[in-house]
């Protein structure tokens, strides 16, 4: 038995021991994320993220695996306010999100077709898309007039502009503790990279953000709605398991007593 | 009741087979925890069939419609997403409860006379299972799927001559597409699953036929009481059916834990560049299998020109160090011709043929295990010294070249792949020598 319990000591050291290497360059590489807080259950800041994704996004990228109704379902938004608010007027609530756009003309206006956004939260991640969203400046030498510090030269204009207004690049946070740099309070931070606000959109920067954050995780709840009811299950699941457990555990020491 | 099993027996052995390998079958009282991942595995490989079903009956093989119909599963079929995440955890938990499994087998010496059949027809379902969880991989049709299939598909490129014609042949077309989609789905949900539980029923017979092993590595038919019923032998039901029901539970409990808390593991279970439609133009930065093949993946990858130089010294030392070797003179020189042949080939084909073959020895090599353990003792707990380092050395390669396979390539993971992959066969190839080197401990005529 000492053999056994020394051998699954090797294996739980091991994955450390092999891994310090790498992850200093995972490091290395640069990409500096600003976290974000997710929560599905949070459902008025699922309706906010909502609201903005149908008014923002959805012009241009479609939720093509995803189907308005559910959206009502899920965030607790009545039909009405469905379709008054949420919907193309051509469109029924058992319909895809699709976007009006064709691809054909998204290729001509920019270039690429703007990609669909149902997964795109498990294709990249969170804080990939809250630093993104956030880090549009403006370039003059950008077809469109702006660019991002986290996805260069992308296709993609400042759409939340009248929301976030303008901002110009400054530089790069040298260390890798943004705390450590001193900025003006005209300055805004987004991950390592250092922005001058040039103009105040309808949002102050703080709200800016938490509309992001709203975003974002709409967002997350849109990549898999099963994961409002997954959680909860799983926790009754997990109890039903442990009392099944115990009575398992019992049958077993009752049946192998007369076992020496 | 008794009357209608009466009735039944005449006509099939239904009492009969229960006691055969039920009620009397036998076996050793002291299973500890490695002993839990037979019956695990079967239990794996009931829920992979059973949900299977349920999401075949809403997935659709078609290269347009496959990945929406994924979604489709996720979103709109109520409990879809449950059926698909059971089934998508499902393939990792079989993995890590054949890994498990075969590295009892290992350490307990349970390859060894008189179940080696049992051991071989294990290793077919090991590979069968591999064949079952890469087709089964494409059928989501997402970006990693596609290429995945796409890299592993050309490997067989490599084999001289036939290698362009096997590959189109396989996929069905010049590269991976929609045919390959449709056949691979065929494989997946009736020609594997077949030829799965068929070998799975040959496992059970073959081990039935001889018994369990156990931890202490000794036969308890040798200690038979008047009624030839082994003295340390206890019935299979109810004893190990109520234990391997604890066994159950806790599984369930991990597995469960994932399902619900965990689905995508961070991008191991579920990567994220399958969330992506396949795109035969856009190529994920890093094309990874799914962990359970990345130890093989790694030793595929370690092979390089500078690798296959080492290679080739090794094998001109060991071919002039057979003739140190005190054995016969025919053997010696068979050793020697085919160490010779192996240093000449190794110089003559490139690395990527190397690779493969190093891949498919990784797998070959072990079916030799029955025969590489010359130790006179079955049970880690009884062996010498020699073998319990291996053993560790040999784990902590596999799992280095697991984690090293996951991340993409470097100066120095190359390194480390190729010096995994050295350890990982010499681990097999030494076996032989270590395994009868140093001083066993008495084994005891009864189970402790």
């Amino acid at each position: 038995m000492k053999i056994g319990n020394s051998i699954m000591a090797l294996m739980v050291a091991l994955p450390f021991v092999v891994s310090a290497p790498n992850v200093m360059a995972a490091t290395a590489e640069g990409v500096v994320l600003d976290s974000v807080h997710i929560d599905s259950g949070d459902t008025p800041s699922l309706q906010r993220g909502a609201a903005l994704f149908v008014n923002y996004c959805l012009s241009c990228h479609g939720a093509a695996y995803m189907r308005y109704e559910r959206l009502a379902y899920d965030l607790d938004i009545p039909m009405e306010t469905l379709a008054e608010d949420f919907m193309f007027t051509t469109d029924k609530p058992g319909d895809l999100m699709k976007t009006a756009m064709t691809e054909d003309d998204a290729k001509e206006w920019f270039g690429v077709a703007p990609p669909d956004l149902t997964l795109v939260s498990r294709v990249r991640n969170n804080e990939w898309l809250y630093t993104y969203l956030r880090a549009f400046y403006l370039d003059e030498n950008s077809p469109n007039g702006w660019n991002n510090s986290l996805f260069e030269n992308v296709a993609m204009p400042h759409v939340l502009y009248e929301l976030q207004g303008a901002q110009t690049l400054v530089g790069h946070v040298e260390t890798d503790e943004g705390a450590a740099v001193e900025t003006s309070a005209h300055q805004n931070i987004v991950g390592d990279t250092i922005f001058e606000i040039q103009k105040v959109g309808k949002n102050s920067p703080e709200e800016f953000d938490m509309a992001m954050r709203d975003l974002v995780n709409f967002l997350s709840y849109l990549a898999e709605p099963a994961q409002l009811q997954r959680r909860s299950i799983g926790i009754w699941v997990l109890a039903w398991l442990a009392v099944l457990f115990v009575v398992s555990f019992l049958l077993k020491k009752e049946y192998w007593r007369d076992i020496h | 009741m008794s009357n209608f099993m009466e009735w039944v027996d005449r006509r099939f052995p239904a009492t009969k087979v229960w006691n055969e390998h039920l009620a009397e079958y036998w076996t050793p009282k002291n299973f500890n925890f490695w002993y839990y991942f037979g019956s695990l595995a079967m239990l794996v490989l009931v829920i992979q069939i059973v949900t299977g079903i349920f999401l075949t009956m809403h997935y659709k093989p078609d290269a347009s419609l496959a990945f929406a119909s994924v979604e489709y599963i996720m979103r709109d079929v109520p409990w879809g997403w449950l059926m698909r995440y059971l089934h998508s955890t499902g393939a990792s938990a079989f993995f890590v409860i054949v890994y498990l499994h075969m590295f009892r087998g290992l350490i307990y010496g349970s390859s060894r006379e008189p179940r080696e059949l049992v051991w071989l027809i294990g290793c077919v379902i090991f590979v069968t299972l591999m064949a079952e969880a890469f087709m089964g991989y494409l059928l989501p049709w997402g970006n990693m799927s596609y290429w995945g299939a796409q890299v592993i598909i050309s490997l067989f490129d490599v084999i001289p001559y036939l290698g362009p014609i096997l590959t189109e042949w396989i996929r069905g077309d010049f590269v991976v597409s929609d045919a390959t989609l449709n056949r691979f789905f065929a494989f997946h949900v009736i020609a594997l699953p077949l030829v799965l539980c068929a070998l799975v029923f040959l496992h059970i017979v073959a081990l039935h036929k001889v018994g369990s092993n156990n931890p202490d590595g000794i036969e308890i038919k040798d200690n038979k009481d008047e009624n030839g019923k082994p003295l340390d032998g206890i019935a299979f039901h109810p004893y190990y059916t109520v234990k391997d029901l604890v066994g159950v539970v806790v599984f369930f409990m991990v597995y469960l834990g994932v399902v619900f808390f965990w689905p995508d593991g961070s991008g191991v279970l579920l990567e994220k560049d399958n969330f992506a439609p396949a795109n035969s133009l856009q190529t994920p930065p890093d094309i990874v299998p799914l962990w359970y093949f990345t130890p093989f993946y790694s030793i595929l990858r370690a092979s390089t020109s500078d690798f296959l130089l080492i290679l080739t010294v090794i094998t001109g030392v060991a071919a002039v160090a057979t003739f140190f070797i005190d054995t016969k003179r025919s053997n010696k020189i068979s050793a020697f011709i085919c160490y010779a042949l192996l240093a000449v080939g190794l110089s003559i084909f490139d690395a990527k043929f190397w690779g493969v073959v190093m891949m498919g020895s990784a797998i070959v090599v072990l079916f030799l295990l029955p025969w590489l353990d010359k130790s006179p003792v079955k049970s880690i707990r009884y062996r010498s010294m020699p073998f319990k380092i291996a053993v560790g050395i040999f784990v902590i390669a596999f799992i280095s070249l697991g984690y090293l396979g996951m991340h993409p390539v470097s100066e120095l993971s190359t390194i480390q792949a190729q010096l995994c992959t050295i350890l990982y066969f010499s681990f097999f190839a030494l076996m032989p020598f270590y395994t009868a080197w140093g001083k066993t401990k008495p084994v005891p005529t009864r189970l402790t």
